[in-house]
Formats: structure tokens, C-alpha cells, sequence
């Protein structure tokens, strides 16, 4: 599965850009100097202990933090505090949170068909049907007019993501999406991804699940202290890490 | 058999226990009466003691209410007819009924009038009540506080209509602008509004009231329950939409705009009702020139609107901070602009955690419409206070009249719990 998975196209193609990139939270600098090149089509998972900035980072790609140096660029699209420029690259770029965030005040199929609806203007019909398409493809068709409240985390996860699917966006950002589950839920969630992967989605994934990283990403990417230490394939960086805090850090993840 | 059964421990039952009634002091009136009132000989003797204190009160007002007089002219007559005997004057309520609900200057050939509008009313209210009612009928809501208007303070019809022409041009020239930037399409709206409003007060002519279809009533001519409902009911409709914008406003990122919400929030709080009430009757009138004050009733109904807008503000931010962050960054991250995601994601959640610090605020607001009586405005209470108490006839009348108007305020503010409680559960949607 490792070598089907690292044969899955990548393209020339640039998705995303991020050059000289800083960040601060006050006078806590949180990025510094993160410099990173995305085709179109990859997959890279960033892992690294926590405060390491990897979350602010897949942030700041669409925009939830603001950097304060350097230039982030999306699908061509530079990333300023321009309202518009903003709008347009959440709209193409999907997001999936550790909490997953669905509207507790709408059902499921209605949490999926908002943004279509009121952000692409699909009409309400089409939007619906796109909406059950996902949410087939990740098996939860039958909950579409249940309320998120009566569904397992791993559900809410998966429709989560059925919810990003539908914008039909180009590129997803997964900030630790398996953190909040259940061992049991942990597989459906992972499984939803490989498949997503597998299609050749470009995909920014923050987690700790290193059999995923594994499996599906051409490149894992390991920060520190708000700086990419290290970054490889996933058979060279987890066979053979060369930075030491790399190998401090691989040895305790994977120690027991 | 028995011997058997006492020596072996295996048992097959070889016939049915036909089940039994429970014994009688186990179910039924006896069994809850012995487990909420006479749990412990302690819980006992307080239910005795309650029993003893409720009997006290209705043996003091039960024979007052059952042997009240309904159909006398004045209280001397009522004393006359008891003859001694305790009974409530009751009379006062019939003879003054009108008074009562419409102030004693509101013409009586147009009483129909404000029933008109209070049925109306009604049904203008049931489509944002019960929003399982069909959608069509916000546009009775929208036409409504026109109708209203025109039904109880009569004159001519085009003054209605030129405020609904201010606001549907505002509306057009919203959905024009809105596209460009929230703000155009904001102040264009407001500009094409205030613009029909002028120009429309131009055309209308100065004797256009004189000979309108409704006879014009002056706006101080109403008065009593009605004048209560008329406060109640605008300020609350006006003061839940714009609480909803300080609230948003005191969250904004623009600090000209916080501070002037944080600004107004705190000091309308800071203030005592009665203190702008008094502002409203007597100060506003300063700062306008002699000509062209404001109505009375229009200057407190700015005046409770503010004050309980600043509530209401509060309540709302209250529910806004409950919303966890990720609400936000959810829609955010959809690609939801600010108007949407506040419109569809924040404020629905918002406000069904705020319905009853909303409410609490709404019922508070409707009974302090009867403070306008200390300003000189004949409400239920300025009424019963004013004119009738200093009545030959009625002087006196105490307990019957404030009984009344107690009982009338109740129903209301009752009716308006039951909905919230019931609106809670209808948005019930998060199955704990």
C-alpha cells in the first residue's frame, strides 16, 4: 500500500506558496521563516510536538490566523487583508477541525448544502443532491436530516468533511482530525481520508497518526519551536531522521 | 410440597401468580400524599402550617370577590348595598371599563379602532411567533405597524403610506447597493429613505387630515392598557433588533464603532428609566425649536427602546461569548462572508441561548411602560392614579382597581413566558 500510495500523481502543478513566512502572537514568535512549496495533488502530514506551530500554520493558509511577514499564496491567489482575496481562497480551500464544528442548529444534509448554497448560489435543489452524494461517499447518507448533536464523533467527522467536500474545494486542511475520537471512530475517519487521498485530493493534514502518514503522504514535514525542522519522504524521515530533535521526537511517539 | 423445596435448590414453577392489584396505600392520591406532604413529621406540620395559611387568605378574599358589586354608580352606593358586609366595589371596573382600556380622552365613537388593531395585531405577530405558520404572512407583519398607526391615530391615510414608501425605497436601493459593500447599501438606504420621508411631508397638504376617511385622534388623546400595549409592543419590536446590532457592534473590529456601542451601552445602563422618562417629557423639548417638537409618545418610545435596547444588547453578547470559537472559524473557513455567517450561523444559536434573558428583559419593559404615568401620561396606572381615584365617586377604590390592572399585566406577562418556554423546546436541537 506504502509504494501504491507514494505513486499516486503529483503534478507540476503549484497549489500552494508560502515564502519567508512570520507570525507572532504578541511578542511570542510562533512561525518563523517557514518557506514551503505544495503541487498540486500532494499530500503532507505535519506532525511535531504540541506548541510547535502546526496548527497556526495550516491556519494561516486560509486565513483563520494572520501572518505578518512574508506572502502565502493559494491557487495563484496572494493572500492579503483584502476581504475578497480572502473570501475566494476559503472558498477553495476545505477545512476540517479537531472539534469538527458542525452547526448544532442545522441537520446534517442542511450543515452540508449552507455554504453551496448561500456562497456558490447553487440552487437549493442542486446543492442537495451534491450534499447526498458526499455524504454517501462517506456513509452516512441515512443521518442527512438528523441534527449533529445525535451523531458519534466519528460521523460529525465524516460529515465534516462531506461538508468541506461540497464547496468542491481544491485543496483540504485537516487540523488534527482524529484527535478528538475514539479509537473505533479514529479508522472511519482515516479510511474517509485515504479515500479522499487516493483521488488525487491535495491535502495539508496536521495529526499524530504516523500509520497514516505512512501510508498515504509523499512528504511529512516535522516542526519545532515554529520552524520546519525536517522534511522527507515518509520511508526516509521515519527509517531514517536526521535531525536530532527529529529522532528524540519519532523515538517517543513511537516508543511504545 | 413445601418439604421438598426447603431441601432442594432446584425449582420449576408449575403455576401462574396471578397478577395483583399494589396495596391501596402504595398508589394513587395516598402514596403521593404521603410522600410529598407527609414525608417526615416535620414535613407534616409545614404542610399544616401551608394549609393553614392558605386557608387564612382565600377565607379574606373569597367572600370579597364572591360578594362584589358590579352595578353601582359610585362606591357611596356600594357601601350602601354591602350594608357593612365585606364585598368588593367591583362597579368601578364596569363603569370606567373604557376609560380603563383607552384613556378618558380617546373619542368613544372610535373605540373600535384600537380593538381593530389589537386583533390585528394578533394576527401580524403569529407569523414571527410560529414560524411553522406559512411565510406568506410577514407581509401582514411588514404592513402592520402602518395599519396599526393609521387605525388609532386616524388623519389621513397618506402619512402611513409615505413612511412605507421611505422604507421600501430604503429596501430597494438596499438590494441594489448591497452587492458592492454591506455599508453602501446600508447608508444608500438609509438616504433614499429619509429623502421619500421629506419630499413626502412636503406633498402631503397641511388639511389633508381635516376631512380624512379615520377622524385624527391627537397622540396624548390615548391612553389606559391600550397605551401600555402600544409601548409594550413597539419598543419590544424595536428594541430586539437594534440590541442585536450593539451587540455585534460592541464585538466589531472597528474600534469607532465598538466604542460608540460600548459607549452607549454603558450609559444608557448607567441611567435610571425614570431619569430619561423625565428627559423625554420635559428636557427633549429644549433642543427642538417651538415648532416642530416631537410627539410626546414618539420621544418615550425612543426613550424605552434605548434603555432596553442596552439590555437586551448585553443579553445578546452574553449568548454571542457562549458560542464556542469554532463556530466562527467553521464559517469562516466555508467561505461565509461576516453578514452571512452572523445571519445563519452565530445569531440563530446566539439568540436561542439569549430567548430568556430576552424575555426577562421584554416582560421588565412591559410593565415599566406603566412608569409614563409619572411623567403625565394616562396609562392603566396614570389613569387609575389621575382620573379616577381623584373622582367624587370613586375615590377610594383601591384594592378593585390595582387588582385589575395587575391581573391584566399578569395575563400578558404570562402569556409571554408560556411562548418562551415553548419556543426553548421547539429549538431543542441539541439532544442532550
Amino acid at each position: 500500500m506504502a509504494e501504491a500510495a507514494t505513486q499516486m500523481k503529483v503534478s507540476d502543478e503549484i497549489a500552494i506558496t508560502i515564502t519567508k513566512m512570520n507570525k507572532w502572537y504578541g511578542t511570542f514568535h510562533v512561525l518563523r521563516d517557514i518557506d514551503l512549496t505544495v503541487n498540486r495533488g500532494e499530500r503532507i502530514v505535519i506532525c511535531g510536538p504540541s506548541g510547535s506551530g502546526k496548527s497556526t500554520l495550516i491556519r494561516c493558509i486560509n486565513a483563520l490566523e494572520e501572518h505578518q511577514q512574508g506572502s502565502i499564496e493559494v491557487d495563484g491567489t496572494l493572500l492579503s487583508s483584502d476581504l475578497k482575496n480572502i473570501d475566494k481562497i476559503r472558498s477553495e480551500v476545505g477545512m476540517c477541525f479537531q472539534h469538527f464544528n458542525l452547526f448544532p442548529h442545522l441537520t446534517i444534509l442542511e450543515n452540508c448544502t449552507l455554504a453551496p448554497i448561500w456562497v456558490r448560489k447553487t440552487p437549493k435543489k442542486e446543492a442537495e443532491e451534491t450534499a447526498m452524494h458526499f455524504l454517501e461517499k462517506v456513509k452516512i447518507p441515512d443521518q442527512a436530516n438528523k441534527y449533529p448533536g445525535q451523531l458519534s464523533g466519528g460521523q460529525q467527522q465524516r460529515v465534516a468533511i462531506a461538508r468541506s467536500l461540497c464547496m468542491r474545494p481544491r485543496i483540504m486542511l485537516f487540523d488534527e482530525p482524529t484527535s478528538a475520537l475514539d479509537p473505533e471512530m479514529i479508522k472511519e475517519v482515516l479510511d474517509t481520508m485515504i479515500e479522499l487521498a487516493e483521488e488525487g485530493m491535495t491535502m495539508l493534514c496536521v495529526t499524530h497518526e504516523m500509520g497514516f502518514a505512512r501510508q498515504v503522504a509523499n512528504r511529512v514535514i516535522f516542526m519545532d519551536a515554529g520552524q520546519i525542522v525536517e522534511q522527507n519522504e515518509p520511508e526516509a524521515f521515519f527509517n531514517n531522521p536526521q535531525s536530532p530533535r527529529t529522532q528524540l521526537f519519532l523515538s517517543q511517539i513511537l516508543g511504545h | 410440597m413445601s418439604d421438598t423445596h426447603a431441601h432442594s435448590v432446584a425449582f420449576v414453577r408449575t403455576s401462574e401468580i396471578p397478577a395483583a392489584p399494589p396495596p391501596y396505600a402504595a398508589t394513587g392520591p395516598v402514596k403521593w400524599m404521603r410522600e410529598n406532604l407527609f414525608a417526615t413529621p416535620a414535613n407534616g406540620l409545614l404542610t399544616i402550617a401551608a394549609l393553614y395559611v392558605i386557608w387564612v387568605v382565600l377565607a379574606g378574599t373569597m367572600p370579597w370577590i364572591a360578594n362584589g358589586i358590579w352595578n353601582t354608580e359610585s362606591l357611596a352606593q356600594c357601601r350602601e348595598v354591602l350594608d357593612g358586609a365585606v364585598g368588593a366595589c367591583f362597579s368601578v371596573l364596569t363603569e370606567r371599563w373604557n376609560q380603563l382600556l383607552f384613556g378618558f380622552k380617546y373619542p368613544p365613537e372610535y373605540y373600535w379602532r384600537p380593538m381593530l388593531a389589537l386583533l390585528l395585531f394578533f394576527v401580524a405577530a403569529a407569523p414571527v411567533l410560529f414560524f411553522d405558520l406559512p411565510r406568506k404572512l410577514l407581509i401582514v407583519t411588514a404592513l402592520f405597524p402602518f395599519a396599526a398607526y393609521w387605525l388609532i391615530w386616524g388623519g389621513t391615510i397618506l402619512t402611513p403610506l409615505v413612511a412605507l414608501a421611505g422604507f421600501a425605497a430604503g429596501a430597494a436601493v438596499y438590494q441594489r447597493l448591497v452587492a458592492g459593500s454591506f455599508a453602501m447599501g446600508f447608508f444608500g438606504a438609509i438616504i433614499a429613505a429619509f429623502i421619500v420621508w421629506t419630499v413626502g411631508g412636503w406633498l402631503i397638504p397641511a388639511s389633508a387630515s381635516q376631512n380624512a376617511l379615520l377622524g385624527a385622534v391627537p397622540s396624548r388623546d390615548l391612553g389606559g392598557f391600550m397605551l401600555n400595549m402600544m409601548l409594550g409592543v413597539t419598543c419590544v419590536s424595536l428594541s430586539v433588533p437594534l440590541g442585536i446590532a450593539l451587540a455585534l457592534g460592541r464585538q466589531s473590529n472597528m474600534p469607532l464603532i465598538k466604542w460608540i456601542c460600548v459607549i452607549f451601552i454603558e450609559f444608557i445602563r448607567g441611567v435610571p428609566l425614570i431619569t430619561l422618562l423625565f428627559v423625554a417629557s420635559v428636557m427633549l423639548s429644549y433642543f427642538f425649536p417651538p415648532e416642530s417638537t416631537l410627539d410626546l409618545f414618539l420621544r418615550v418610545v425612543i426613550m424605552i427602546t434605548m434603555f432596553s435596547s442596552a439590555y437586551i444588547a448585553e443579553v445578546i453578547r452574553g449568548g454571542l461569548a457562549a458560542l464556542p470559537k469554532g463556530q466562527y472559524e467553521a464559517a469562516d473557513s466555508l467561505g461565509l462572508d461576516y453578514a452571512q455567517a452572523m445571519r445563519l450561523i452565530i445569531l440563530p444559536q446566539a439568540l436561542k441561548i439569549s430567548i430568556p434573558g430576552i424575555v426577562n428583559i421584554a416582560v421588565g419593559l412591559f410593565k415599566d411602560t406603566t412608569l409614563v404615568s409619572v411623567i403625565g401620561m394616562f396609562d392603566i396606572v396614570g389613569m387609575i392614579r389621575g382620573p379616577i381615584l381623584a373622582s367624587t365617586e370613586w375615590n377610594g377604590v383601591y384594592w378593585e382597581l390595582l387588582g385589575f390592572a395587575s391581573v391584566l399585566f399578569f395575563i400578558v406577562c404570562y402569556g409571554i413566558s408560556q411562548y418562551s418556554q415553548w419556543l426553548e423546546r421547539r429549538l431543542a436541537t441539541d439532544h442532550r
